[in-house]
């Protein structure tokens, strides 16, 4: 129960952050997502069964508040946890190791979905500009946020096992 | 007895003119130099023991002036704090009362429409989309396609609405078209967001000239804006030869970055007239 309401906590905390500082801040016109680290964190980190309900939740929350379709923000953290869930299993030896291969991968799956989704609603831009100028620079972003955010969700996960056994 | 009573008048005389005279020449300064003579080495010793007398009585005394200075210290630096903090809060209102005071600017200046005060609360989490959200949503009278402007020009227009909070859709998004009228060149055109937030002029007839630093204004067709809301400026043109229409950069009036407060037009309602186009 408690790594239920930690988790909870942990991601609406995130989400209020990167709504109000994280997305107003920019590199060239690339931003962090830290939802996507989170979702990637506690993929990693935390419980599979708690992890994934939070996913489901921000997922489909992140996908009412955003102007995309129906759903695609919440395919994109989806398949974030997915691929964590895959990376646990195969390095789990070097949880480091594994958020870097997530956040990178799943940068770049979440903004190829985004553009695939634009290029469906017929939203005119060119291909090699979004790319250079909006994903990389958010790929750079995500890569450096993640390493304190792992760090702070490992924290939080071994405390909460703790706090947990304790009760 | 009177020899006695001569010389002790005697006496009393010569003692009493060497006063007076000792008094005139004190007070005409001829014996400064010689009181100075005398004094000095007197004042110097006084001064000596008084700072030695003063140092051994701090000596003694000051644990407890310093307790009290502490305390006196800790007391003050919790007030300057506590002013900081008063003064933080004082600059927050200023700056927050300036850009209210720059929005009832703008709305006494346009009292053709009715206006709802807003603060942007956060923005859309894909770099990919331009997006703000309001405080303000349909319980305070807005709904959707309502133009959302500030003091300096056009912002968007409200794309979705819940009941305290509104999303607004940038004139910087891709998907965003607004119908404006250039007004030195009086010719109507379109601006065009991207992905990158820059907006393009589009729709500008290729026999029109048009001057870096021309106005642009909305035109009101499509029935999505209001007209005679400034929008930006023209930066520069490009004229292809093989082109129906020229195209230029605009630098948007409205700095999207620091987007802390908006209006938005509750009088205006948008006219969908998508089921006209064929």
């Amino acid at each position: 129960m408690m790594s239920y309401l930690i988790t909870g906590l942990s991601f609406l905390i995130a989400l209020m952050i990167q709504l109000a500082v994280i997305s107003r801040t920019n590199l060239f016109y690339g931003s962090a997502d830290l939802i996507l680290l989170l979702v990637a964190a506690w993929a990693l980190l935390g419980k599979t069964r708690v992890s994934w309900f939070w996913t489901t939740i921000i997922g489909l929350f992140v996908s009412i508040i955003s102007p995309y379709p129906l759903l695609v923000p919440f395919i994109a953290y989806f398949f974030v946890f997915l691929l964590a869930q895959f990376i646990k299993r195969g390095v789990w030896q070097t949880p480091m190791l594994g958020m870097f291969i997530v956040t990178f991968a799943g940068t770049i799956i979440q903004h190829l979905l985004y553009l695939v989704v634009l290029t469906i609603s017929e939203r005119e831009f060119l291909w090699p500009e979004a790319l250079n100028m909006i994903t990389l620079p958010s790929l750079l972003l995500n890569m450096l946020l993640s390493i304190p955010v792992h760090a702070l969700i490992q924290e939080l996960s071994i405390r909460t096992k703790m706090i947990e056994y304790e009760l | 007895m009177k020899s006695l009573f001569n010389k002790i008048s005697i006496q009393s005389i010569v003692i009493g003119l060497i006063v007076v005279g000792l008094v005139v020449l004190s007070i005409s300064g001829f014996l400064t130099p010689l009181f100075n003579v005398g004094l000095n080495p007197l004042i110097s010793s006084q001064s000596w023991l008084s700072v030695r007398y003063l140092s051994f009585k701090e000596f003694f005394t000051s644990p407890k002036d310093m307790a009290t200075l502490r305390e006196s210290n800790a007391q003050l630096e919790n007030e300057v704090s506590q002013l900081q903090s008063q003064i933080i809060q004082l600059q927050e209102n200023l700056s927050e009362a300036q850009i209210l005071y720059a929005l009832l600017d703008f709305a006494r200046t346009n009292p053709q429409h009715e206006y709802v005060a807003a603060t942007v609360i956060g923005r859309e989490i894909s770099p990919f989309l331009q997006y703000v959200i309001i405080d303000k949503g349909s319980s305070h009278g807005i709904r959707h396609g309502m133009p959302v402007v500030t003091q300096q020009g056009l912002v968007g227009r409200v794309d979705a609405v819940l009941a305290n909070a509104s999303r607004i859709q940038l004139i910087t998004d891709a998907n965003s078209v607004v119908n404006v009228r250039l007004q030195s060149a009086k010719v109507e055109a379109q601006i065009i967001g991207s992905l990158t937030g820059e907006v393009s002029l589009q729709m500008v007839p290729q026999d029109i000239t048009v001057e870096p630093g021309d106005v642009i204004l909305t035109s009101g067709l499509g029935g999505n804006y209001p007209p005679n809301i400034f929008v930006g400026q023209v930066v520069s043109m490009q004229k292809l030869e093989n082109a129906l229409f020229q195209t230029g950069n605009v630098q948007a009036i409205v700095d999207f970055t620091t987007l802390n407060a908006v209006l938005v037009i509750t009088n205006f309602q948008s006219v969908d007239i998508t089921p006209l186009i064929p």
